[in-house]
């Protein structure tokens, strides 16, 4: 089956995170595919690269990196939500004229579009959050 | 990608107090351009959604309300609100947004793009649904 997934929730904060991973990881293992992951509201957070969660505690940020390294997952980080939060890569920093930005490369930043077209390519969109 | 799915929006919070809301009319804005076959849903808190008379103020955040008023040029046409939400709220139709649409197949006549619904008729669209996106 073809699976595309949707994250509403920031990582630690909420366990959909973790959820999504765990389904992800057991969906690939069982030869389904992922067309697309798609981070909105505050799980756009997930993609910072500069967490420094505890060292006896999970890194979600490079569990996710891991996981799409691994299967090329393309993971998307809804753009209008990332730049409420702050959350940009090289091309929004110039663009929003910023000092920084904090993307990590596993993960691109893309418009609402993509998650629409994920539900539509997909067999299931699963939702994961409150 | 000329497929048409069913797309249904859930929304079951309040218009404030967390961002759900606001995004998730977001969504529905840009996948309008889809041309999918959409729907919202209005249930629990989310009735409070699109309530009439939103005066944000005093909380000093965005009232994005009258945006709900848009939907209907976007071709988003039917919202299904649930009548059990209303009730256990004390609201009824009346204090809701009067969301209108002009239906092309009908001479463009206005009509009402919400439809009030029960729980268990509430049930049977989400049944029907290819996506649902819940906010």
């Amino acid at each position: 089956m073809k699976f595309a997934i949707q994250i509403n929730e920031g990582p630690y904060q909420h366990q959909a995170v973790d959820s999504a991973y765990q389904f992800a990881k057991a969906a690939l293992d069982k030869g389904h595919e992922i067309f697309r992951v798609f981070f909105y509201h505050d799980g756009v957070n997930t993609a910072t690269r500069l967490a420094v969660p505890p060292q006896d505690d999970r890194n979600l940020t490079k569990l996710w990196a891991e996981l799409a390294e691994q299967h090329n997952l393309d993971m998307v980080v809804c753009v209008a939500a990332a730049q409420r939060r702050g959350m940009a890569d090289e091309d929004e920093m110039k663009r929003n004229g910023k000092d920084a930005n904090n993307i990590h490369p596993a993960f691109r930043i893309s418009g609402l579009g993509q998650l629409i077209e994920a539900g539509i390519a997909a067999d299931r969109l699963m939702v994961f959050g409150d | 990608m000329s497929e048409i799915k069913k797309f249904m929006y859930v929304n079951r919070k309040a218009p404030y107090g967390t961002v759900y809301a606001l995004e998730s009319l977001e969504v529905v804005l840009i996948g309008a351009a889809f041309d999918q076959d959409v729907s919202l849903a209005f249930l629990d808190d989310g009735v409070f959604q699109i309530m009439k008379g939103q005066d944000t103020q005093g909380v000093g955040m965005k009232n994005f309300s009258p945006t709900y008023s848009a939907l209907g040029d976007y071709d988003v046409t039917k919202l299904y609100v649930e009548r059990e939400s209303l009730e256990e709220r004390g609201l009824t139709l009346d204090d809701l947004l009067p969301l209108k649409y002009e239906d092309e197949d009908d001479d463009w006549a206005e009509k009402d793009s919400i439809k009030l619904v029960s729980r268990e008729e509430l049930a049977g669209l989400m049944e029907d649904q290819d996506v649902l996106l819940n906010f």
